[in-house]
């Protein structure tokens, strides 16, 4: 039974984190905590060339080294199908004859201890030889470019991808949206904005590495592991073992952040596979240069063209772009589609076509990182809108007034998936406020605003379970993972509002497989839509047990029991909820479980075409301001939208959005994976730089914005990724305004400068 | 080679490698978890704990040189009657997600607070830029170092 808002108790406020205490005093467990009897540690012998032959591997004089038990090889692994791969079954757990990036995994050693493990990897030989490297994107499209897969395309377990079209070249994945006739829609055109842009390679740097425990044992597997999505990896360690789904058990403790990092299958295979060679169980935690060529986000070239009439009224957008998904496909295909999906931007259209390429390459592979797609386009395309304004003389808010949706119209230009579900130009508005939009400009001072939207949900399946001991104390049993979002805090706060009782008395586990419920995954804004929406289905059929027991007890009719306050009540009777249990049991025993899904409302939507679930907002405003002589770009203020229809804790969605933000100004202003012919130059946190205190602009809003429109507990829709899209694009534009168009990012200083020098040299010539 | 030294408050003794580092002498052979290793390179501030009252990342800090010093980790300082008005602080401000960050933050932010650089917001900024921090943004973190801030003046 579902609440009206104005009565809640328990959402809507900022409840203190129920994990905080563990966390502050340094006894919350993560996965490179664990340890297991028997535990043997476990190192990884990467590749040193970015796309070779292994001519030979020799392990014997590491075998000798006492306290080694096992070393991990290719051939050891041809009693199973060693692919993996959700999307695309690509990638050997260990190099098969042949390294595809540098940083590959060739062998593994499972030791006494991480010292013998490490000099074990120094006494392996491996002798390549070299093959011709396909080191950027603009290589691997070259009609003559070595091919780094051939063959058919193996679908991974998950591709919800539809029809994965053949291989073209390089090409793994690609993506079209179109509608619209072009040429007839730009013949009208007043204005045009053509442009080449750079976005580069990022990394996530969840704090935490990847750590897995793995303990395989004849006819079972049990992992603990830092994974985002354990019912994923769980079915795909079946499916590479051969065992069944049940068989594999995986414990995910707290999570030393994700950011997309840890979703989908990353080390577990391989050290699952160590544990297999070792028989005894094994833990690999990777350093921080490993975990730099473990995933990634994607750099991007991108072509755009955006044509407006002479009143400032959006015509036509073409975009075509590629990925560099890396060497093997991991979530690039969804990160590929899901940035076409923001290529247009929320706006009319009447004509669009979009083409995005996921293309291999021999450098480490790219899969999800918060916000994916959308933070690749949305800077572009929103960047196009701003210049079509200065074009068209109008300002770049009223551009947005007269171009933006309207809620329930189609966002994608086919008129597929879900319309509008928010108020875009009112997001807008308030975001351009917040950063003074009206105040008088300085010189050298810019303001922009951004709009964009992200497919948030991914694929609409969870479960969960709730269960009340005979003492009345709560445990919520869900596949959520906690990796910092606060996903155990407010599922409580959503069973205890169901429930009538305070969430100090519910607490919520960390997933185990072999009793946690289904959840598809951890990530697309989706726990607190769908994992949210499981957790308020079971308590609500808890609580219908407890009515129906208060009522047989008093012979009443169960309609009329309330529950509040832990008790149930009728008129004047009362009755705590052990007491509610105890009748209905006849002992101080028992308990209530209950079930609660979610699950999509129609036939088999795999397909990432269907849905979204909701479409995740991404509006910010920032001001910035730039230093002529050094290029230095300083954040002056920003403001963020968070449009989450309900929040059920306001505190935790402001800490979202402001993660969100830092991480947002760390992609626009200074992160960037260096490659130079397929290796990383700087994998490490001295010469990659992610934001430090002091990188916090001085004034910063968080507007949380609560119109009861999503779809998930008392219209609540996810949030924390739409941010991280719209800041670069605001930032970007208020650069612009300041006068320094950029189309490449990150916004070094040096970029900077140069592109001003530019720029002068331009205005002295005409 | 073996070592002595104070260990939350406590007389503690263990061998060691003279190339063990005391982040995996704390978190092996005492099972001290709370530190964590991230960067490896004093970057990130996840690993920091107190020797003699200074901050110091255990990542880099050889096991040996703590011998005969006063180390304090996160787990000792959660006993001290003090670590009250730090952790409501950042309960307060929700200035812990994750939590891997968390307690190089607080033992950073004690150091400060003990030698009395914990006062304007400069010295709050300028102290904080050893630890790093992914998912709160650092407004949260800030703000409950102002409030710790205030509490220990």
């Amino acid at each position: 039974m579902s609440v009206t808002t104005e009565s809640l108790r328990e959402v809507g406020r900022a409840r203190t984190r129920l994990d905080a205490r563990e966390k502050l005093r340094g006894a919350a467990v993560f996965a490179g905590d664990i340890e297991v009897p028997g535990m043997l540690h476990g190192r990884v012998l990467r590749a040193d060339l970015p796309h070779a032959e292994i001519v030979s591997i020799d392990t014997s004089a590491a075998e000798r080294i006492p306290g080694v038990v096992a070393v991990l090889v290719g051939r050891d692994l041809l009693d199973i199908d060693p692919y993996y791969g959700h999307a695309i079954k690509d990638r050997p757990i260990v190099a098969i004859e042949r390294v595809r990036f540098q940083g590959e995994p060739v062998a593994a050693v499972a030791a006494e201890d991480e010292a013998t493990a490490e000099a074990a990897l120094r006494a392996i030989e491996v002798v390549y030889e070299e093959l011709p490297l396909v080191d950027t994107v603009e290589r691997a499209l070259e009609p003559d470019a070595p091919l780094l897969h051939e063959g058919p395309i193996r679908p991974g377990l998950f591709h919800g991808l539809g029809d994965l079209g053949e291989r073209d070249g390089n090409v793994g994945y690609r993506y079209r949206l179109a509608a619209g006739d072009l040429a007839d829609a730009a013949a009208g055109a007043a204005h045009v904005c053509e442009g080449e842009y750079v976005f580069p390679a990022v990394y996530q740097y969840a704090m935490e590495t990847h750590s897995v425990v793995a303990d395989w044992r004849p006819g079972e597997i049990s992992l603990w592991a830092s994974c985002q999505h354990p019912f994923l990896v769980q079915a795909e360690i079946a499916d590479v073992f051969g065992l069944p789904i049940g068989a594999v058990r995986i414990h995910v403790p707290y999570l030393g952040g994700g950011f997309g990092s840890k979703s989908y299958t990353k080390m577990e295979p391989l050290t699952v596979a160590l544990s297999r060679k070792a028989r005894r169980p094994v833990k690999i935690v990777n350093r921080v240069e490993e975990s730099m060529v473990t995933s990634r986000r994607h750099g991007m070239r991108c072509w755009m063209r955006t044509t407006a009439d002479g009143d400032g009224r959006l015509l036509t957008r073409e975009t075509r772009f590629w990925l560099d998904t890396g060497a093997y496909m991991d979530n690039g295909p969804r990160v590929t589609a899901t940035a076409a999906d923001s290529a247009p931007g929320p706006y009319h259209w009447e004509a669009v076509d979009v083409e995005a390429n996921c293309v291999y390459c021999n450098t480490a592979p790219s899969g999800s990182y918060r916000a994916f797609g959308a933070t690749h386009l949305q800077w572009v395309a929103e960047s196009q809108v701003d210049e079509l304004a200065r074009k068209a003389g109008i300002d770049p808010l009223e551009m947005r007034r007269r171009n933006l949706l309207h809620p329930g119209e189609p966002v994608r230009p086919d008129g597929t998936g879900k319309p509008l579900d928010a108020d875009l130009l009112g997001d807008v508005v308030r975001a351009a406020h917040a950063v003074g939009w009206e105040e008088p400009r300085r010189p050298l001072v810019g303001r922009g605003v951004s709009v964009g939207l992200l497919a948030a949900g991914a694929h609409p399946v969870s479960r969960a379970s709730v269960r009340m001991r005979a003492d009345g104390s709560v445990e919520i049993s869900v596949g959520t993972t906690e990796m910092g979002q606060g996903p155990r805090t407010v599922m409580a706060q959503i069973a205890a509002e169901e429930l009538g009782m305070s969430s100090d008395h519910v607490r919520v586990l960390g997933a185990d497989t072999r009793f946690t419920p289904y959840d598809r995954s951890t990530g697309a804004s989706r726990s607190t839509t769908l994992a949210g929406g499981a957790v308020q289905n079971a308590a609500a059929a808890v609580a219908a047990r407890l009515r129906e027991s208060a009522a047989e007890a008093w012979g009443a009719d169960e309609s009329l029991i309330e529950l509040r306050d832990g008790r149930a009540v009728y008129g004047e009777l009362e009755m705590a909820y052990p007491d509610v249990i105890a009748k209905r049991f006849g002992f101080r025993g028992g308990e209530i479980i209950e079930g609660g899904e979610v699950r999509p409302t129609g036939g088999d939507t795999g397909s990432y075409a269907e849905g979204p679930v909701f479409w995740e907002v991404c509006v910010a405003a920032a001001e910035v301001e730039v230093d002529p002589d050094l290029g230095q770009v300083s954040v002056l203020r920003t403001a963020t939208v968070a449009d989450v229809g309900k929040a059920i804790n306001p505190q935790l969605v402001e800490r979202q959005d402001e993660g969100a933000l830092m991480q947002g100004c760390g992609n626009a202003m200074f992160e960037e994976m260096v490659y130079s012919a397929g290796a990383l130059l700087n994998d490490n946190l001295l010469e990659y730089r992610v934001p430090r205190v002091q990188d916090l602009p001085r004034e910063i809003t968080s507007i949380v914005v609560e119109n009861g429109d999503g779809p998930g507990p008392y219209g609540a829709k996810g949030c924390g990724e739409g941010a991280l899209a719209a800041v670069p694009a605001a930032i970007v534009n208020a650069l612009a305004d300041a006068g320094v168009p950029m189309t490449e990012l990150p916004l070094t200083p040096e970029r900077v400068w140069r592109r001003m020098q530019a720029l002068n040299t331009e205005e002295e010539r005409t | 080679m073996r070592i002595e030294l104070l260990l939350n408050g406590e007389p503690a003794a263990t061998e060691v490698e003279p190339n063990t580092l005391l982040l995996d002498m704390l978190r092996d052979d005492f099972r001290l978890t709370g530190a964590k290793r991230s960067c490896d390179v004093q970057v990130c501030g996840t690993c920091t704990v107190l020797v003699d009252g200074q901050p110091v990342s255990a990542c880099t800090y050889l096991a040996c040189e703590a011998d005969g010093r006063d180390v304090l980790t996160i787990e000792g300082f959660a006993e001290l009657e003090e670590f009250e008005r730090y952790a409501a602080a950042f309960e307060r401000h929700a200035a812990v997600q994750c939590g891997f960050c968390t307690p190089g933050f607080l033992l950073t932010l004690k150091s400060l607070a003990d030698a009395g650089e914990l006062s304007g917001e400069d010295d709050i900024r300028h102290g904080l830029e050893g630890n790093l921090c992914r998912c709160t943004g650092y407004r949260a973190i800030l703000e409950a170092a102002r409030d710790i801030a205030e509490a220990v003046a």
